[in-house]
């Protein structure tokens, strides 16, 4: 054991868990053995409030790692998890994502989950070279040229979702509630751009912004309902984050909102936060997903059985930015065989075009715009805490990272492949990389 | 029940022509029914608009089996075998009920293999369309209660159709409840009459209910309405109604308030006692009420066959359990750090992340499942218009309860006396020989008590977490200053006024704002007051 994985495993011991202790004993043990190992940097929180949500995606890119390390690795050589703890401090992102390229030297980074995290990594990702891959759903309007985005921009996620409220439930009045921050102020711009594009009037649109965690809903949940008795047909979009969701939904079951009366379709529940709670009295609110545990595929149930014996659970559910994160390890891992190197630049014009197989029997493919493409599913909870599928796309909808609802991103395209375009931010207009930022 | 399926037959199909000789009926469509048997196994494998369809024909069918099939449907214990294609209805109290198909067919009795079934889905249009058939079958049920709600249900939803079985219902009803709610589901279908007097006489009839979906139905109907009679009186009843809901707005509003302050007394309560009667500036406040709300959920894993009592046991549990852990900081930190304010802000701040931490290994970082026993859930329907919540009614007495016996323990015991002689002057207090390092670890044990009973209650609300305390520390802050350090009466006030005031202003300017405001209002509140809502007089406060 050399000095540089004794200190990583030291770092590791003080900031990771029992679990992942033994994984990393596992890992460096592994490592100890490989003259040469290829390093991959897992950038999540550990502790603090995102920890809820982001210690299993960490789990997951273990998982992956370990059994990339049993199929004989990658280009001969094994992988090295280098975990790292953010702890849900934004400006510790940063911090960590600098200290993982240049320190530890990591050819990939799998992490972040909020868009304030990732903000404050890009600057550094994008100086230093690096490679990212992001595994949640979020606002788009951005296209870096070292960040692959493998969750749902918003047409891969809100603008299906609305799209079925408004054909198949005959939705006529909308409320918009979010929690305070970048993601869902930018969706329900966007989503507000749309409805008006659809013939929506401004008084059918109601916009309603909380704190992070906020735990008192009664005023709010009795406002939708106010709002909702008004003999249109009425729909809440949340995109209420992290676990204020909990007080949200209790307070409507105890409010007496039934999905049947007012369906909610939320863009930030999935099994993981229904894990949380009794949801007999939700059953029938909407969640919109790339993915749901439920789905009946077979390489969705190789995937649950992996992950079981890997967490040691089988209580643990499964959740779409897991997926995201096993789509992204699998187009890198294709992609770094392509080029047969780990080198950036390399990897990143091999992977363009890639195509995986995702969890729900279809394929995730690479596009030049570092989005992929997703199928888009609408579930409704259930009594036991998962979703049952009622609506999906009949085919993969290839991500779009400026929306073309709002119009100054309408005319902004991104291309990393194309030699003419070669930017995140290209303005068809006036053909010129806008220099839009993100 | 089978005449009274053959009515709804009858009447939901919209007087079909039966042909009972031979199993098969036509629709007034034209289209041809089919048995029983095909459409259920048809349920199996059809769309979801399929199946909204074929429940109205099962429904009509008049077939015994056809309540079983609807209400496991409904319940999403209705399956179909992946090979046989059989339908059974699984009960969550009772064996499998196969229902069609193979099954029924060769062994009723043996029990299908699992793995091979699979659940026949709804959607929340059939779920509703689900809803409406059952309760036209439970109109006649032996329990009013069931036919109460039977009625409500088909209020405003149904079709037209079945006015004839409304009104034989209503014919045959006899307790007082039901009958009211009858009559207001059979005026709600008469609202669609094509005669004005019926159509006026079902305004007067709705007019009376306070319920926010009659106000809703009725100003539909102002939009439709030809005739002028009924036209002024649609206006009448509306203004009417309007008025009673703005009135019953002003009092759940008014309730919202009060829960929230509730919730921040008792949040504060123990904080009052800490830093108010002590005057340590305890950082590791919240992470009391966390472990409170962590003993609710050991206690209930414990204990997972009596959940509706186990909150009773939780909340002694968790005085003890958070009383000692405070007991055990008091002695071990906090009582070298008596009058340096800086220093134990600093060491319970890293009291408090430890202890985070700490849950966060033993209990993983993910939330945890507390249930909400059944009597906490659901609310307390008043009428149409003001429903309260039980969880949020219960935690307004238990937090005056727990007040009250604090107060009373203070006041009226001796350790309460000496406590309160410790805090206002030590020295005189030990040298009349109170031991005082004893009643500073009670008098801390005790506020870090009521902190986990608050605990025990907030693990109804919201997320049982490791970070549950950290969003309650501040609002406990703020409320003890508002309302005097040191004056439990003050706290209790403090809580219920920034609680209503928060839910007054927050239709008017959002959550996040109506937040601001309450701290911009404290602030300022504390530039002009110092000392608070309640300022304690007396010699010992100028130390």
């Amino acid at each position: 054991m050399n000095e540089a994985t004794r200190t990583g495993f030291r770092r590791r011991f003080k900031t990771t868990g029992l679990r992942a202790l033994t994984t990393a004993l596992a890992l460096t043990a592994g490592s100890a053995f490989a003259a040469d190992t290829i390093k991959v940097g897992v950038l999540h929180s550990l502790s603090g409030t995102m920890a809820i949500s982001e210690t299993t995606l960490k789990d997951t890119v273990l998982m992956l790692i370990d059994e990339q390390n049993k199929k004989g690795g990658l280009l001969g050589k094994k992988l090295e998890a280098v975990v790292v703890d953010p702890a849900s401090n934004w400006p510790l992102f940063a911090e960590k994502a600098k200290e993982l390229l240049v320190k530890d030297k990591v050819d990939v980074i799998y992490g972040c989950w909020t868009s304030v995290s990732r903000k404050s990594v890009l600057p550094v990702i994008e100086e230093a070279n690096g490679l990212l891959f992001y595994p949640v759903q979020y606002e788009g309007e951005e296209s870096s040229k070292n960040v692959f985005y493998t969750g749902a921009a918003p047409n891969q996620q809100a603008i299906p979702a609305v799209d079925y409220l408004m054909k198949d439930v005959g939705v006529k009045r909308w409320v918009l509630a979010g929690t305070d921050y970048v993601y869902p102020r930018t969706t329900n711009k966007i989503l507000e751009a749309y409805l008006k594009s659809k013939g929506v009037a401004a008084e059918d649109i109601m916009i309603n912004y909380t704190p992070f965690g906020h735990s008192d809903w009664q005023t709010i949940v009795s406002d939708i309902k106010k709002f909702g008795s008004a003999g249109k047909k009425t729909a809440v979009v949340s995109t209420v984050n992290g676990d204020a969701n909990v007080p949200f939904y209790k307070e409507l079951g105890n409010q007496g909102i039934s999905a049947e009366s007012i369906p909610v379709v939320a863009f930030s529940v999935g099994e993981e936060e229904l894990s949380g709670f009794d949801t007999s009295p939700l059953v029938g609110h909407l969640a919109a997903w790339n993915y749901f545990m439920s789905v009946d595929a077979p390489e969705n149930a190789a995937f649950i059985k992996q992950w079981h014996a890997f967490i040691k659970d089988p209580k643990r559910v499964t959740n779409d930015p897991m997926e995201a994160t096993y789509i992204g390890f699998n187009l890198w891992v294709k992609a770094v065989e392509k080029a047969k190197t780990t080198d950036v630049d390399a990897v990143r014009k091999a992977i363009y075009g890639l195509s995986v197989p995702n969890l729900t029997g279809g394929s995730a493919v690479m596009l030049p715009n570092h989005h992929i493409t997703k199928p888009v599913l609408i579930g409704e909870i259930q009594a036991d805490g998962q979703f049952e599928v009622v609506w999906k796309t009949d085919k993969e909808v290839p991500g779009d990272a400026w929306t073309d609802f709002l119009p100054e991103s309408a005319k902004i395209t991104s291309d990393w492949q194309d030699p003419a375009i070669n930017c995140g931010n290209y303005n068809t207009a006036t053909k010129t990389c806008s220099g839009q930022n993100y | 029940m089978k005449p009274l399926l053959l009515l709804l037959l009858a009447l939901t199909t919209a007087g079909a022509a039966a042909d009972s000789g031979t199993g098969v009926t036509m629709t007034a469509d034209g289209v041809e029914a089919r048995p029983v048997d095909e459409l259920m196994l048809a349920l199996g494998t059809a769309s979801f608009r399929d199946k909204e369809a074929l429940v109205i024909q099962l429904a009509a069918s008049g077939d015994t089996r056809v309540p079983v099939l609807l209400q496991a449907l409904l319940d999403g214990t209705l399956y179909s075998d992946a090979t046989t294609g059989a339908i059974i209805a699984t009960p969550a109290d009772g064996a499998p009920v196969p229902l069609a198909g193979a099954a029924q067919a060769d062994a009723p009795t043996a029990a299908p293999r699992t793995d091979d079934l699979r659940k026949i889905t709804v959607n929340n249009s059939l779920r509703s369309q689900l809803r409406v058939l059952i309760a036209a079958t439970q109109l006649q049920n032996p329990d009013p209660g069931v036919r109460r709600q039977a009625a409500r249900t088909l209020t405003g939803n149904a079709r037209t159709t079945l006015l004839p079985l409304l009104d034989r219902a209503l014919a045959a009803e006899t307790d007082a409840g039901a009958r009211a709610a009858l009559v207001t589901a059979q005026a709600s279908l008469h609202l669609a009459s094509p005669d004005p007097a019926t159509r006026g006489a079902a305004v007067a009839a709705l007019a009376d209910t306070s319920d926010k979906a009659i106000l809703t139905l009725l100003e539909q109907q102002a939009g439709t309405e030809t005739d002028a009679t009924v036209k002024a009186g649609l206006a009448r009843a509306i203004t009417d109604l309007r008025g009673r809901e703005q009135r019953f707005a002003f009092v759940s509003d008014l309730f919202f308030g009060l829960s929230l302050g509730s919730v921040l007394l008792l949040a504060a309560v123990g904080l009052a006692i800490t830093f108010g009667v002590m005057g340590v500036i305890n950082m590791a406040h919240g992470e009391m009420i966390m472990l409170g709300a962590y003993t609710t959920y050991v206690v209930q894993l414990l204990m997972p066959s009596h959940i509706e009592y186990s909150l009773a046991v939780a909340v002694p549990a968790a005085f003890v359990v958070t009383a000692l852990v405070g007991i055990a900081i008091e002695r071990s930190v906090i009582r070298f750090l008596y009058g340096r304010p800086l220093e134990t802000l600093l060491a319970t701040f890293g009291i408090s992340l430890v202890l985070q931490q700490l849950v966060r290994t033993i209990f993983s970082p993910l939330n945890k499942s507390v249930i909400t026993p059944q009597w906490l859930s659901g609310s307390w329907e008043i009428n149409g218009m003001l429903s309260l919540t039980y969880n949020r009614l219960y935690i307004i007495l238990f937090a005056l309860a727990v007040l009250a016996s604090l107060i009373t323990l203070l006041r009226k015991t001796p350790i309460g006396l000496e406590m309160r002689a410790v805090t206002q002057n030590r020295a005189m207090a030990s040298s009349m020989g109170v031991r005082t390092g004893r009643v500073d670890a009670l008098t801390f044990g005790l506020g870090s008590g009521i902190a986990g009973i608050a605990g025990v209650a907030l693990s109804q609300l919201t997320n049982v977490g490791p970070n549950l305390g950290q969003s309650y520390i501040i609002d406990s802050f703020l409320v003890v200053v508002f309302g005097g350090v040191g004056n439990l009466l003050g706290t209790f006030v403090a809580a219920m006024s920034l609680g209503v005031v928060n839910k007054f202003a927050e239709p008017l300017v959002g959550a996040v704002l109506a937040k601001i405001l309450i701290l911009v209002f404290v602030i300022l509140f504390i530039q002009r007051r110092p000392r608070g809502l309640f300022a304690l007089k007396g010699r010992f406060v100028e130390d």
